[in-house]
């Protein structure tokens, strides 16, 4: 059992840990004897449809995004066709904005965005910064809390009947007024969440391992318990962060 | 429009409001008076700095800017009297406080917050600025890198045409705010047999200035700091004025180099390890004599130099000792990581992690730390401070085994704990945030074995 992660851009886009997400994945699969490759997808570098099973690209400065929104632009088409043939995805924060329709800066500028996600973004005066707590449903049923850290002068907007990936129990989300937090579209999930998002959220790595599995495997898989005492610790803090001193300016 | 209210009734209040705040307990009372006189009348930290005779330096800088400060002090000493901000207390207010509590001083000297630079150099208006470093840090509070790059690069503009400018050449942003200005003076190492020709994961600062391609590095000594260039553009680090060559590591104890002027050259054995301090030395060495001093007085101040508050301090506890690192940030842990290995690989540690304010409320930043060639050596870590858990995922995805790490949210029982786990003649390695090493300093102070941070000499 083998799977494979298509790492986008991790040299340009790390600004808020990312690679603790990437280990998060690393030894969840590792711990029950699930192989684990990361391919590191740069500039230049070309998405096959098929070869990864989960896609990963994460947040950085502007200058940053601003050097590879072009060659993100080129690779949309791959992107939209792998998840559409089934791998799972995850994107944070700059990656989150970057896979909408565009991003409009202070300007009224533009920057054309990849279309997976059915939102768009615009620049605001000041910045989001502070703990979250999200509530989520991302399998029928099954309610589940996501707490992570978000910093974002972006306000994203949903377009109607757009499914978010949670709703904010505390803190801004994305636009610091719907109370909507991040956009799912099938197994692709986009998130202004960092801290990074995984290790105190295990149930959500969990998840898209198991999707991206099922993209390999062709059938649903489910995955061995783990201890996560700790991982639940660092969650009841966080939360409780969130609690007290999210959503303020 | 304010009423105005005369210097001396303000200061007064403000010298009240320090010997207040220290009768409550508040602290060293080292920013509540400055807080106070800026609340009265904003303008009066101006004055205070324009009654200087011989002037007022700057140091700001991601990391080191303490260190390269308390160096300085230690060289100029015996020239000046120093209006110092040896607290570390690096707000506007902290600076105001200072400049209050020192009414005699010739000469100012000031650690700066790298966001409060633009507004303390518009207000001092200095005789000279040393600008080290700019590293990602707390994002939630500072923003992204290139907005303080950004800050910096205005602030500098602004100077007026008499301040000497003193930049660290071997980082792209930094030395490139020499570029604009006649008679700055660059330092930076040269040595490129400790250097890394990659660059360590998360490293900032890694494309041209002017063209957006990837630098290459003859030489990374910490972090994005080293000798570049730009394979595409032909972009590269300036000629340095001031550097440090042959450089020779001596594991935790100390590290000697050559210190190299257009004039001449000396030997410096600093009582310090790491090249991070090799960095804030050169920074203290150009500074102090672009402020007059001589290479003599240079090597008598470095090589007396210990440490500063918290930063590879030492700290006698009974008969065991603990070894303080302060970590902050992502490149500035990587290198206290590197020395304490290169030093011999501790197999006990306690680490410690706040999130104030003071420490940033994200903690995402020690993901991206390179903890591992610590872990990696670890019989026991002891996890503490209010984000333990998180530190304790972190060693845990990190492959430390779960059984090797103790969680211990309280850091005095952590401290023991720690000092438990130390045997007699022994040195424990403790590594706090900026609030944890605080707690810290409280804590042993309270037993007796330092002596507050407000009453240290320079």
């Amino acid at each position: 059992m083998k799977v494979v992660i298509g790492h986008l851009y991790p040299d340009y886009l790390n600004i808020y840990a990312d690679r603790g997400n990437i280990a998060v994945f690393e030894r969840r699969a590792a711990w029950r004897g699930i192989e684990l490759e990361v391919d590191e997808v740069g500039p230049g570098d070309e998405v096959r449809p098929g070869a990864h099973d989960l896609l990963y690209i994460g947040g950085g400065q502007d200058r940053e995004q601003a050097l590879i929104a072009p060659d993100l632009a080129a690779k949309g088409e791959s992107v939209m066709a792998a998840v559409q043939r089934g791998a799972a995805l995850l994107a944070v924060c700059g990656g989150y904005q970057l896979l909408g329709r565009f991003y409009r800066d202070r300007s009224g500028a533009e920057l054309p965005g990849v279309g997976l996600f059915p939102l768009y973004t615009v620049a605001g005066e000041r910045r989001m910064i502070g703990d979250v707590l999200l509530e989520c449903e991302l399998e029928p049923g099954a309610r589940r809390t996501l707490a992570g850290f978000e910093n974002h002068a972006g306000r994203t907007y949903l377009d109607e009947g757009a499914e978010p990936l949670g709703r904010v129990v505390a803190g801004f989300g994305n636009d610091g007024e719907s109370g909507l937090e991040g956009c799912r579209v099938g197994r692709a999930l986009g998130t202004y969440l960092h801290g990074p998002l995984l290790p105190r959220n295990p149930w959500l790595a969990d998840w898209l391992l198991a999707q991206a599995l099922r993209h390999r495997l062709g059938e649903a898989l489910a995955l061995e318990e783990l201890e996560d005492s700790l991982e639940a610790e660092a969650h009841a803090v966080s939360s409780a962060r969130a609690h007290e001193r999210g959503g303020r300016y | 429009m304010r009423p105005h209210v005369p210097l001396v009734a303000g200061i007064a209040a403000a010298r009240a409001a320090a010997g207040l705040s220290r009768l409550v307990g508040a602290g060293g009372g080292t920013t509540v008076p400055g807080k106070l006189l800026a609340l009265i009348d904003p303008s009066a930290v101006d004055r205070l700095a324009a009654r200087l005779p011989l002037g007022t330096a700057l140091i700001s800088a991601t990391n080191g800017k303490t260190t390269t400060a308390a160096m300085t002090a230690k060289i100029l000493a015996p020239r000046a009297r120093l209006a110092y901000n040896r607290s570390g207390a690096n707000l506007v207010s902290g600076v105001a406080s200072t400049l209050l509590a020192e009414s005699g001083a010739e000469l100012g000297l000031f650690e700066v917050d790298e966001g409060a630079f633009p507004e303390v150099a518009q207000r001092v208006r200095p005789r000279a600025v040393c600008l080290g470093n700019l590293f990602r840090d707390q994002l939630d509070r500072y923003g992204e890198l290139e907005l303080i790059a950004e800050r910096w690069r205005a602030a500098v503009r602004d100077l007026p045409e008499t301040t000497a400018l003193v930049a660290n050449g071997d980082d792209p942003q930094v030395g490139d705010l020499a570029r604009e200005r006649s008679g700055a003076v660059l330092f930076g190492l040269d040595d490129p047999r400790h250097g890394a020709t990659g660059l360590s994961h998360a490293a900032d600062s890694k494309w041209c200035l002017v063209c957006g391609r990837p630098y290459r590095y003859t030489a990374a000594y910490v972090g994005h700091l080293g000798d570049y260039h730009c394979e595409s553009c032909g972009h590269q680090r300036p000629g340095l004025d001031v550097a440090a060559r042959s450089i020779e590591l001596d594991g935790l104890e100390s590290v000697a180099f050559d210190l190299v002027t257009r004039e001449a050259t000396r030997r410096i054995r600093l009582r310090l390890p790491g090249l991070y301090n090799v960095y804030n030395a050169v920074a203290a060495a150009t500074l102090s004599i672009t402020l007059g001093a001589t290479l003599d007085e240079v090597e008598v101040g470095l090589e007396s130099f210990s440490a500063a508050f918290g930063r590879f301090e030492r700290i006698e506890i009974g008969d065991r000792r603990l070894l303080v690192l302060l970590i902050k940030n992502p490149a500035g842990a990587n290198e206290a990581v590197r020395t304490l290995v290169t030093g011999g690989p501790p197999r006990l540690a306690v680490i410690a992690l706040n999130d104030a304010i003071a420490d940033g409320r994200d903690v995402s930043w020690i993901w991206d730390v390179d903890f591992e060639p610590l872990f990696d050596g670890l019989d026991r870590l002891v996890a503490s401070g209010d984000r333990a858990a998180e530190l304790a995922l972190r060693a845990k995805y990190g492959g430390v085994p779960a059984d090797v790490v103790e969680l211990e949210t309280d850091l005095g029982r952590a401290l023991d704990r720690g000092l438990a786990l130390t045997e007699p003649g022994g040195e424990l390695v403790v590594l706090p945030t900026y609030t944890a090493m605080l707690a810290l300093r409280k804590i042993v102070t309270e037993r007796g074995f330092v002596r507050p941070y407000w009453k240290q000499a320079a």
